[in-house]
């Protein structure tokens, strides 16, 4: 969904990795002096591939492909919060021992990945997929194999699974609270809804459009949606410009926005012009974009990396030491970052790396070390989270302009659908 | 190799009996030694990889013999698979496990695009009577209508090849352009029975890959026997010179479009297995990229080898899974050459591979014999299998396509 650029520490990224693969198996063939006093028969019923020294884990993202770009970041941000976890003593005495798997940016690849973790390697847990689509794929598989998927990518909701922790904001999330906020400080009433044409900018443009029409009392002047990749905007710039919105609401997505961006730049709609808020452009975004053609545009999301928080600096630090100083980490980053932390406490809360007791135990988990403030499980396995509204910056950040409260995350939202 | 046999073999007086030994062979292979030898997932994975040999077995027929070069099969592939898709996602979508829904009772995707009533186009896949005759009659009708407007005309050969590329990017278009009533880039997922049949258990995985096996065996046979009659006879010749043929006062359009039609049948019944097997169905097979990763499979087992076909899609396959599984960042380049290392070691494929390590074999042999008779030793030579002038001759004229 990202854009393309080309991806230059992939061979630091493959070397580090080995050092680190070298490091575990040192760590590995040292006896554990800590051990929680609990014995591998206790903490794991079901045959899951944990050992008295190592737990298995499972990693499903695209590392080649079109998402490969999108999903690197996940990768890297679970592997760092792994590390860190192993580097405190792991969980429940036992080191993570991670499984890498490709998805290959190619949906039915993931589900045949998904089986591979669940039913030959047994893993405890994957941290994995990123689009919907890939969700999609590998849900049948987790709910038949009764595995344990820590999803990371803000998504479209009407879904939740016993099987999978959603670590993003359902739409509602990630919605409501920024048209609220337009509505608010720029007196927003007639609004122009573009997306990209599938399921998640659909989704979330109809939960938009109720809001706007049921609850603000504004007005729809316009919806379009272009296919995947499409690159001509002009007409839709045209269009904008006739109509004239108080504020348009982006949900254009990959590469798509590099020309999104360029074009409206190109035809005069600046910031100071025409209001624009997207849920789809992260940090990772603007790499491809150019900071200099999004200044001034606001972005609605739970995560923005220049977030003022001592969690959030250490979070960064950290995966700048990790990744070099040039990485940049977006919303989706960060929520990968929190599956294997949420999933450490739902084992050492349930005592037992069992699935059904990892499930029962996750509601009402609360991680206050969060980069991105504090998040808790939900019943409904989402997050309850903040928005924020970032103003796009030149040098490809975001400055926070505004902060919500807590959001119960509501993924089949009653009214909106 | 094993295609061209029945021919050669039955001239140089062996039994006709020899040219079913690797067939035989192969089902020996599939039926009994994989079973055995891999667990349960693996062999559902190899149940997938056999639904692709289908679209190989249809591709050797139509390419490899009757020179029509069809970069689009997995239009068929795909129209088989969503056929199945919508009888299985039909009966998931019960309004008892669909009430969550804002209508229950329709496919979760439609109404998540605010559709309210299932689309006339779905509803005869309530049946599975219609469904499978729709699996195969569709694709079936498809082809039939584009090689009847094609080979009449008498576009050929590369424009032809062109145009079946067309046909897969619309099509994977339109699917992924019309979400409501497709599902979209996801595809339909989520499938769970067949006629309350539970295809997700480990029994009916069993049931599936046999089945699968059988109807592919039952495939290859069908193309071995058709190979054999006249008809395969002036296949090869209107591939080779198709005006002699015309001249000849055959109708070369007719069995073009039949042995196009046939290839398009098979793709489909595969489409179909891989539905059943893997639990769902997505655009990702519909495609350019995927039709043409379908000829690879036969171009790596031989085009000249229906048997070969089976093995090239499971080699290529198992490679892939291997290969992704053991260096996850890595594997896209070493498929790349394995591909061209193929292409350029053993431009028949395996079923060459297999024909040059009988030849060096022999030449050895006989060698050895010669040298041992020159010395004087009374050892008689290993009997040649079959001539191989003719058949190499085929095979290397066949590289025009």
């Amino acid at each position: 969904m990202k854009p393309t650029v080309l991806n230059a520490p992939s061979n630091l990224r493959a070397i580090s990795r080995s050092l680190r693969t070298l490091l575990f198996g040192v760590m590995a063939s040292v006896p554990l002096l800590v051990n929680a006093g609990t014995t591998t028969a206790e903490v794991n019923t079901t045959g899951l591939a944990v050992t008295d020294s190592v737990v298995k884990v499972g990693q499903l993202h695209s590392a080649t492909g079109t998402m490969a770009i999108s999903e690197t970041g996940s990768i890297q941000a679970e592997r760092l919060a792994i590390d860190q976890i192993n580097e405190m003593g792991g969980i429940l005495g036992r080191k993570i021992e991670i499984i890498q798997e490709d998805g290959a940016s190619d949906w039915p690849t993931f589900a045949e990945k998904a089986r591979k973790l669940l039913v030959n390697d047994k893993v405890a847990a994957v941290f994995g997929c990123w689009t919907s689509a890939s969700r999609k794929a590998v849900l049948p598989v987790f709910e038949k194999e009764n595995g344990m998927l820590y999803y990371p990518t803000f998504y479209e909701g009407l879904e939740q699974s016993k099987n999978v922790i959603y670590t993003g904001q359902e739409a509602t999330q990630q919605i409501i609270a920024g048209l609220d906020w337009l509505a608010k400080t720029k007196g927003a009433k007639k609004f122009y809804l573009v997306g990209s044409d599938y399921i998640w900018p659909r989704t979330s443009n109809k939960i938009a459009r109720k809001h706007i029409e049921n609850v603000l009392k504004g007005e729809v002047v316009g919806e379009d949606y272009f296919p995947l990749g499409h690159t001509q905007f002009g007409s839709l710039i045209n269009k904008i410009k006739l109509k004239k919105p108080d504020a348009v609401y982006s949900i254009i997505v990959g590469g798509s926005n590099v020309a999104w961006w360029k074009q409206l730049k190109a035809a005069g709609v600046t910031s100071d012009k025409q209001t624009i808020l997207t849920i789809s452009v992260t940090e990772d975004e603007i790499l491809g974009i150019g900071g200099e053609n999004m200044v001034g545009f606001y972005a609605a999301m739970k995560y923005f990396q220049s977030l003022d928080n001592d969690n959030n600096k250490k979070f960064v630090a950290a995966f700048k030491a990790k990744y070099g100083d040039k990485a940049v980490i977006g919303d989706v980053t960060q929520a990968a970052y929190l599956g294997p932390w949420l999933w450490k406490a739902a084992v050492e809360k349930a005592g037992s790396f069992d699935i059904d007791k990892i499930a029962a135990a996750s509601p009402g988990i609360e991680l206050k070390t969060a980069p991105e403030g504090y998040v808790k499980v939900h019943e409904n396995h989402h997050l309850w989270s903040k928005l924020r509204i970032g103003e796009a910056l030149a040098d490809g950040q975001y400055k926070v302009i505004y902060e919500s409260d807590l959001i119960e995350p509501n993924p089949v939202p009653k009214g909106y659908q | 190799m094993n295609i061209i046999t029945p021919s050669t073999a039955s001239a140089a007086g062996a039994p006709a009996w020899r040219a079913w030994i690797p067939l035989a062979a192969l089902a020996l292979f599939i039926l009994a030694v994989l079973p055995l030898c891999l667990d349960l997932f693996r062999l559902n994975l190899v149940g997938k990889y056999l639904t692709y040999a289908f679209v190989a077995i249809g591709l050797v027929l139509c390419w490899g013999y009757g020179g029509i070069l069809s970069l689009g099969q997995g239009v068929f592939f795909g129209l088989g698979g969503y056929a199945m898709a919508m009888f299985l996602k039909l009966e998931a979508s019960d309004p008892e496990s669909t009430k969550i829904q804002s209508t229950p009772g329709i496919p979760d995707f439609m109404d998540w695009n605010q559709i309210t009533a299932l689309p006339a186009l779905w509803e005869p896949f309530h049946s599975l009577a219609f469904t499978l005759l729709a699996i195969v009659l569709v694709p079936g009708l498809m082809a039939f209508v584009i090689g009847v407007a094609m080979f009449k005309r008498r576009v050929g050969g590369v424009y032809f090849a062109i145009m079946t590329q067309a046909f897969a990017a619309m099509l994977s278009i339109l699917i992924i352009g019309q979400q409501g009533y497709t599902g979209g880039v996801n595809g339909i997922t989520d499938l769970k029975t067949l006629n309350g049949w539970d295809i997700r258990t480990d029994h009916a995985k069993y049931v599936l890959y046999f089945l699968n096996a059988g109807l592919l065996l039952a495939s290859v046979a069908l193309g071995q026997v058709l190979l054999k009659t006249k008809f395969g006879k002036l296949l090869l010749a209107l591939r080779d010179k198709e005006e002699r043929v015309r001249f000849s006062g055959y109708d070369v359009a007719a069995f073009k479009v039949f042995i196009f039609t046939l290839a398009a049948v098979l793709s489909a019944v595969g489409g179909a297995m891989f539905t059943l097997q893997v639990g769902f169905m997505s655009p990702s097979f519909v495609g350019i990229v995927p039709s043409i990763e379908m000829v690879i499979f036969t171009a790596v087992g031989g085009r000249l080898s229906l048997v070969g076909a089976v093995y090239g899609s499971l080699a290529v396959n198992f490679g892939k899974s291997y290969f992704s599984e053991s260096f996850p960042q890595l594997w896209l380049f070493l498929m790349g050459g394995l591909f061209i290392a193929v292409v350029m070691l053993f431009p028949n494929g395996l079923a060459g591979l297999a024909d040059s390590v009988r030849g060096a074999w022999q030449k050895w042999q006989a060698r050895k014999a010669g040298q041992m008779t020159a010395r004087g030793a009374p050892r008689t030579p290993a009997p040649p299998e079959d001539e191989p002038a003719a058949p190499t001759a085929l095979r290397v004229k066949g590289g025009a396509a």
